[in-house]
């Protein structure tokens, strides 16, 4: 039995993106400082001394420029993985990830294999441009796949599936995890969490909770809460991957429970949560015993201040109100 | 009205270095390019071509003359041409059914009828197709680029930009991105004055788009782009150069757009002296087929096999294509990805 190390879901990613470059010298990194500097977060810290400049790419402020050359370099065979220094700035490369990534393999059959990552995600006090979560931009694109994972070993499994992929994927990590999520990860373990599955995050009776990043550990803690405090039981599912949705995962705990909430830190119209309760409205409307309801983002910019910010995104005590006013439907 | 300036700045040797083999070759491209586009308005009007009709007509000289400049080849240089870069498609080995299925959104065509005119491509065969937003296959190509040099590989990407094109921002990235990583990079700047029906005073406050790479420390030169022989030189300079290493190199070659945006365009805007003075006096085909007939570089009976030659070889490409399928409305699903290898077919489908 391997040893297991506890660590952090920064070091899990960190653990994934180094063991894929270890494995596959197509595999190079460009980005705003992720080169000597190790990136504003220190993802790659330690990267360019191991692999060297032509792997790991310092580029100009060009977002554009930096997913356009990944995507003429994947062309070419390599594996290329783009960081945005703060995923809020991914909105500087949109047509490019949309129109001409995106489209590559379907218009033109390009092979187009790229990772494009970066932090996302509020709850730090970083205001409207440090704390965006751009998922919903990207969902309605044919073309792009989207993985946003919780735990350290999905941090890990899922930026190696994504860099094997055949075809671009946007891998969201939520700022908030970096140093908060801990997880014992054996060593040695070769970790390949698959795209499109979402993972049972936790099992319950009464109603379903239907989350991903950061607000899957709001909605944990509020199971518990509510297992503790009403005698409900809560069942969470976690998504991992947002593009394509698990519709089966998502079926099976409605029919289970009957009952669903979705929560993400995404501001609601348009939000991801519309699509999923599409979904279900479509592919399990009998079974449903209540309304499917949405807790959210209010549908304003990200502001600043600690009582602002904590009003504005979806909180542990929100969702508990929530789901109590839905069990008792 | 006087011509507007096209102030050839590149010292040209005259007849460059360039055999009576290879004089032909060019001739052969140059020749075809304009029939092929000749056809192509014959069955716009016939409205077998599905989409809009862009015209190459005046800039054949730029297109093929920089792409003969290349290594051709399996898996040697990569260009990749806009929409008036016809000429630089079939230098690179496109053929001219393809380009015929692809107007005709043919089943058969290269994207299966997915994608529009000369927007294909064959990577191996070294030519990556634009999409339609302008400037985004700057970056696309640094990145192109970028793998020569990742590999150690002596090979060059070529990339074409209009001036409209060049106030984009990806245009400025890119570029600015391939000058700081010495990028294996050629970029052709294509003043041919219009963008759509903006002229250039109104796309830029620069003279020359030669200005604006000098402004990220890129060599740029301006050069005749009407002229065969000096857009071939200034190519082959800048493309082994590139090769050597020594970085990105900027080519403006200023040349004018004589038919409308597209077909339906019928180009008001345009003085039509103006027209008739790049049309009598500034034909690139004309000016490479005098200079070589006077140097008696090759026979005139030659240039006329040719003529022949692309006739027949359009007749024959138009006749086994025209009437061709379109592709089957259901094999519009598969291909988005790898996994999974289809988009569902909706559930109203099979009410």
């Amino acid at each position: 039995m391997a040893a297991a190390a506890e660590v952090t879901f920064l070091e899990a990613l960190r653990q994934g993106l180094w063991e894929e470059m270890e494995r596959d010298d197509r595999v190079f990194i460009l980005g705003e400082d992720v080169g000597l500097y190790g990136g504003a977060f220190k993802v790659t810290e330690g990267f360019t001394k191991r692999f060297g400049e032509s792997r790991v790419i310092d580029t100009p402020i060009s977002e554009a420029a930096i997913v356009g050359a990944a995507a003429g370099a994947a062309h070419m065979g390599l594996r290329p993985v783009a960081e945005m220094q703060f995923i809020d700035f991914i909105s500087c490369a949109y047509d490019m990830l949309t129109n001409y990534v995106a489209t590559a393999r379907y218009r033109a059959g390009l092979s187009t294999p790229m990772v494009v990552r970066g932090p996302c995600g509020g709850y730090v006090r970083g205001g409207p441009f440090h704390s965006q979560n751009p998922e919903a931009a990207f969902l309605h694109t044919p073309g792009l796949k989207i993985v946003y994972p919780a735990t350290a070993r999905d941090a890990k499994g899922l930026i190696k599936s994504s860099i094997r992929d055949e075809d671009p994927v946007l891998y969201l990590e939520h700022k908030w995890l970096y140093r908060r999520i801990k997880e014992q990860l054996p060593e040695g373990e070769e970790i390949l969490t698959p795209i499109g599955q979402a993972r049972m995050a936790r099992e319950g009776k009464h109603l379903s909770i239907i989350s991903y990043g950061a607000t899957l550990w709001k909605s944990l803690e509020a199971a518990d809460k509510l297992e503790k405090e009403d005698g409900v039981s809560v069942e969470v599912l976690d998504l991992r991957t947002l593009l394509p949705l698990d519709d089966a995962a998502i079926v099976a705990t409605v029919k289970k429970t009957n009952k669903v909430l979705i929560v993400h830190e995404d501001t609601r119209t348009g939000g991801i949560a519309g699509e999923i309760a599409a979904r279900i409205n479509e592919q399990a409307f009998e079974w449903l015993d209540g309304p499917i309801m949405r807790v959210t983002a209010h549908d304003v910019p990200l502001p600043y201040a600690p009582t602002l910010e904590d009003f504005v995104l979806p909180q542990t005590d929100d969702i508990v109100k929530a789901a109590r006013w839905l069990a008792k439907y | 009205m006087a011509l507007p300036a096209t102030r050839p700045t590149a010292a040209v040797p005259a007849g460059a270095a360039l055999s009576a083999d290879q004089l032909l070759e060019i001739y052969y491209y140059l020749r075809l390019t304009r029939t092929l586009e000749e056809r192509l308005v014959a069955l716009y009007r016939q409205t077998k071509v599905i989409g809009g009709l862009f015209r190459s007509l005046g800039q054949e000289g730029e297109s093929v003359a920089s792409a003969y400049a290349l290594e051709r080849g399996r898996n040697q240089d990569i260009l990749s041409p806009l929409i008036r870069n016809l000429g630089s498609l079939l230098v690179m080995g496109a053929q001219p059914i393809e380009i015929l299925r692809q107007y005709m959104a043919k089943a058969g065509s290269p994207t299966h009828g997915r994608e529009l005119n000369v927007h294909f491509n064959d990577l191996e065969q070294g030519y990556l197709g634009q999409i339609s937003h302008l400037g985004d296959m700057i970056p696309v190509m640094a990145g192109i680029a970028l793998s020569f040099k990742l590999r150690g590989e002596p090979r060059v990407g070529l990339v074409y930009i209009g001036d409209g094109g060049t106030s984009t921002g990806t245009f400025h990235e890119g570029l600015n991105l391939a000058a700081v990583q010495r990028l294996p990079l050629v970029v052709m700047g294509e003043y041919n004055h219009w963008a759509y029906s903006t002229p250039p005073e109104k796309q830029f406050a620069v003279k020359d788009l030669a200005e604006k790479a000098k402004g990220y420390g890129i060599p740029a030169v301006t050069v005749d782009g009407n002229d065969v022989f000096a857009v071939y030189e200034a190519t082959r300079f800048a493309v082994e150069r590139a090769r050597r290493g020594k970085g990105v190199h900027f080519i403006e070659v200023k040349t004018y757009r004589r038919k409308g945006h597209a077909e339906h365009d019928d180009q008001h805007y345009v003085p039509k002296d103006v027209l008739e003075l790049w049309s009598k006096s500034n034909d690139p085909v004309d000016r490479f087929t005098q200079r070589v007939l006077a140097a008696d570089m090759v026979a005139e009976a030659d240039l006329k096999d040719i003529d022949d030659r692309v006739r027949v070889e359009v007749d024959q490409a138009t006749d086994a294509c025209v009437n061709e399928p379109l592709p089957e409305g259901e094999t519009a699903l598969p291909g988005v990805y790898v996994d999974p290898p289809s988009a569902d077919t909706l559930w109203f489908k099979s009410l």
